[in-house]
């Protein structure tokens, strides 16, 4: 009896191994397409993460993984529609059509994105993906896109934790294959700091987060980048739901500040602005929202007026894609092809993402005589590392070692009329763009 | 102290478990110790200039006394009701929104007439009666649709059904008026000023919401004391079947006790709206959760009790927070030492009570050597010199209001004022 038992474990024990084995040999397990075979061409040998092997007359296969349902779907939706038109305008690559397939969910979720991001490489011939929408998702999706040696660029994810803290150091959720065509968020947090450290000419402030990931790393930003021009800076927070901020708004005034950075959300932001007329101390001090607060609602309320906000500058001129599109043309393209103007803010940033792409795949892809391309994927990304002066339509992209390509210029607007929510959108009062 | 109120322990099979006695009794014990610390800490803080000033512990507490006072409103209602039928009637939060609700599309209506800045005494008049109305209604419609039918069945059942009627309401509303934010109107000029009280500079609008609530609370502790329904309702709540041969119409006292619970919630749905000017279909989950603890707190069934519990609530969640920072204080050695010598007497009279075997004590014996020990080390090791800081304190709000709850059951399970239960729940 015993015996069979020390077999049986034997066994599981067998198995485990060979699982964990397959597992660690994802890497080199996705190297063909079907319907091809693995013989190299001549002249052609695939890099360590293996290479995609497109037949004559297959299409280059690239997907894309954006929250397309729930409440968020309409940023989703609107990045897919950017990347459809690029993949319109760019045409083929090298005699091959580009097929986009069905659109994965991220559910801008963590769980979304990680299931995405199995049955995308569960495709063996996908060779980047478009994604996420979500910075939330693509924590979750990058180590599974970076092990199966795919690229995933996407053009709306700001976390700091993705890529690097822009000194250098990785961020906890950077996975090499990782790009971005969207702001990280120290862009904000700093031009947030700059803005009031020396345009307003303050020194002491404090910043208010609601826990999310977002706010937190924008608040975290701010915080590290006014101490460095040397401010001081103390952080609270509250939690999303919150309605009495009694509590939190009287610490923030023992702390004597003269500027207060609160990026979060409504309804939390309406409270505290709304609250911060009953707590004593709080009467002299400059408030900073940010993107998240740029809503008709928030710039309507009377309490909103004086205060900053900062976000990304949506205003991008006549900047023109490699395809010739500028933004005007993209957004009649838009328009033209899906009945209505863009319904969120980033399509410009998932357009260049997918050009982006598209033309590194056309600089690395080898072709053989028959048609036949091949697509080697460390040199893909080695390209789109390498990648700089690339034009696109938010400006000129280039990307760092650790995936941030964005040329995103972040401004802050004053609402000085909350009756005239649209002359508030437009009144820009300072800039600051990363590239520059 | 907090040893008396252990239960009796039974080292039987029926009873807890060895383990878990020693487990509960080192955690109230750090409960106490982390609440005391803390407290001390606050003290000492402010003794040493590093606290909050005057008019922010004012700005605190008078926050936290409107904001409780509210609580206290809605407990009232779960309160009642679980005095009345022995249920915890989870819709209650969404009676509360409902209220809120239906005030906003009045206000809002008074707003654009001028009447809400021109004749506000009179247009919140309206709105008030407009949220109680309703809010009874809805309070009544629930008790005839979705609990008298179960009259009688295992309590379990009205209780899943209470949290389904929760969810109906919240999406009948969530269809009817859509899921956005309504935003009541501003407030008159006058009343988002400060007035000085009693010394005190205080917002008018907590004033007026504390005022407002403790009336209704007034008026209602009147009714059920004095007057003939209120005895009615409370000869229900004793013993139904008693009270219906005494010639009580048991159900007309029941819809009472819901439209009164109900009325009450929809005075705090007015005054929430005054005080955050913000409604929409989940506006009621929170609130109506906070207050069915506030209710818990003060002793489930006493109406007073529901009072003391929601501001005693209301308090914690706004003052709770910088109180945390008291942990903060740097420990003088010589307190550090202090805690050591008490922990380690806690433990000596932990052995001494284990060595009399009395069956009973072992577990509170033994908690208290593992927490003496435990103790003992952290005053001569830890404590000297150390400094906690916890950022984003108020982020911990909520936390700190459940921990001080569990904290006060362990303690003393019937709430602050004590249970009011019937006869039948007694047993």
């Amino acid at each position: 009896m015993s015996r069979r038992m020390n077999f049986r474990h034997l066994g599981v024990l067998v198995i485990v191994l060979a699982l964990f084995a397959a597992a660690c040999g994802d890497d080199d397990s996705t190297t063909t397409t079907e319907g091809t075979t693995t013989t190299a061409a001549a002249g052609f040998t695939p890099g360590p993460l293996g290479a995609v092997t497109v037949a004559p007359g297959a299409p280059i296969e690239i997907r894309a993984l954006q929250a397309i349902s729930g409440e968020v779907a309409f940023l989703g939706t609107d990045q897919v529609r950017g990347i459809e038109l690029a993949i319109q305008d760019f045409g083929q690559v090298a005699g091959h059509d580009v097929s986009l397939g069905t659109p994965e969910d991220d559910l801008c979720s963590a769980e979304g994105g990680q299931a995405g991001a199995q049955a995308i490489v569960a495709q063996a011939n996908v060779v980047g993906v478009i994604g996420t929408t979500c910075s939330g998702a693509a924590a979750a999706a990058a180590p599974i896109f970076s092990a199966a040696g795919m690229v995933l660029i996407s053009g709306s994810n700001t976390s700091p934790s993705l890529t690097s803290d822009l000194a250098g150091t990785a961020g906890s959720n950077y996975y090499a294959g990782y790009y971005r065509t969207a702001h990280n968020d120290l862009y904000q947090g700093a031009t947030a700091a700059r803005f009031a450290y020396e345009e307003l000419g303050l020194t002491t402030a404090a910043g208010i987060h609601d826990g999310d990931p977002y706010t937190e790393g924008l608040v975290t930003a701010f915080a590290n980048a006014f101490t460095e021009l040397g401010g001081t800076v103390t952080v609270h927070a509250v939690n999303k739901g919150d309605t009495d901020m009694t509590g939190v708004l009287t610490q923030v005034a023992a702390d004597a500040p003269e500027f207060v950075y609160f990026p979060i959300f409504q309804p939390e932001g309406d409270f505290i602005i709304q609250q911060k007329g009953g707590i004593a101390g709080l009467e002299d001090v400059v408030w900073m929202g940010a993107d998240g607060l740029i809503t008709d609602g928030f710039l309507a309320l009377p309490e909103s007026e004086g205060v900053y906000f900062s976000g990304p500058d949506l205003r991008f001129g006549t900047n023109a894609s490699a395809t010739g599109t500028n933004y005007e043309d993209l957004v009649a393209a838009y328009s033209a092809a899906y009945g209505e103007a863009p319904i969120a803010a980033f399509h410009a940033h998932t357009y260049d993402a997918t050009v982006l792409l598209l033309t590194k795949i056309m600089e690395v892809a080898v072709q053989d005589a028959d048609g036949t391309l091949h697509i080697d994927r460390q040199a893909l990304r080695d390209a789109l590392t390498a990648t700089s002066g690339f034009a696109g339509v938010t400006g000129t992209l280039a990307c760092d070692a650790f995936g941030d390509c964005g040329a995103q210029t972040i401004s802050v607007i004053l609402d000085e009329d909350p009756t005239d929510v649209a002359a508030a959108k437009a009144n820009v009062v300072y800039s600051f763009a990363p590239n520059a | 102290m907090a040893s008396r109120a252990l239960p009796k322990l039974k080292l039987n099979a029926d009873g807890p478990t060895l383990a878990v006695e020693v487990f509960l009794f080192a955690l109230r014990v750090l409960l106490v110790f982390f609440a005391t610390w803390a407290l001390v800490g606050t003290i000492a803080l402010q003794v040493d200039g590093q606290g909050l000033t005057a008019t922010a512990w004012r700005d605190l507490i008078v926050g936290g006394l409107a904001q409780g006072s509210m609580y206290g409103l809605i407990a009232l209602g779960y309160s009642m009701v679980y005095g009345v039928l022995g249920f915890i009637n989870f819709a209650h939060g969404e009676v509360f929104m409902a209220g809120s609700m239906a005030g906003f599309f009045v206000a809002d209506g008074l707003f654009n007439s001028g009447m809400w800045e021109n004749a506000f005494p009179l247009a919140f008049a309206i709105v008030l009666l407009t949220a109680t109305v309703t809010s009874a209604l809805v309070a009544v419609i629930i008790e005839r649709v979705a609990y008298r039918p179960l009259r009688g069945a295992p309590r379990l059942i009205p209780l899943i059904t209470s949290i389904g009627m929760s969810f109906f309401v919240q999406y009948a509303v969530k269809g009817l008026v859509g899921d956005g934010f309504k935003n009541y109107p501003q407030l008159p000029a006058g009343l988002q000023d400060r007035i000085g009280l009693f010394g005190l500079d205080i917002e008018v609008i907590k004033f007026f919401v504390i005022v407002t609530a403790v009336v209704s609370m007034f008026a209602l502790w009147l009714f059920v004391e004095r007057s003939r329904t209120g005895r009615a309702m409370r000869a229900v709540a004793e013993d139904k079947e008693i009270a219906a041969l005494m010639g009580i119409d048991v159900n007309r006292i029941i819809v009472t006790t819901f439209a009164v619970g109900g009325a009450m919630a929809g005075v705090a749905g007015v005054l929430w709206a005054m005080l955050f000017r913000k409604v929409y279909f989940l506006t009621g989950f929170l609130p109506g959760i906070k207050a069915f603890t506030a209710a818990v707190l003060g002793g489930i069934g006493n109406l007073v009790g529901a009072m003391l519990g929601g501001v005693t609530l209301g308090l914690i969640e706004t003052s709770g927070p910088t109180m945390l920072n008291g942990l903060a204080w740097e420990v003088p050695t010589v307190v550090a030492f202090a805690v050591a010598a008490l922990a380690v007497a806690t433990a000596v009279v932990g052995v001494i009570r284990l060595r009399k075997s009395d069956p009973r004590t072992v577990g509170s014996a033994l908690g208290m050597l593992v927490v003496g020990a435990a103790g003992a080390i952290w005053g001569f090791v830890v404590l000297p010199g150390a400094q906690v800081v916890i950022p984003g304190t108020s982020q911990l709000k909520d936390m700190i209001a459940f921990v001080v709850l569990i904290g006060v059951l362990m303690i003393r399970p019937i709430g602050l004022l004590g249970e009011r239960l019937a006869v039948e729940e007694r047993g």
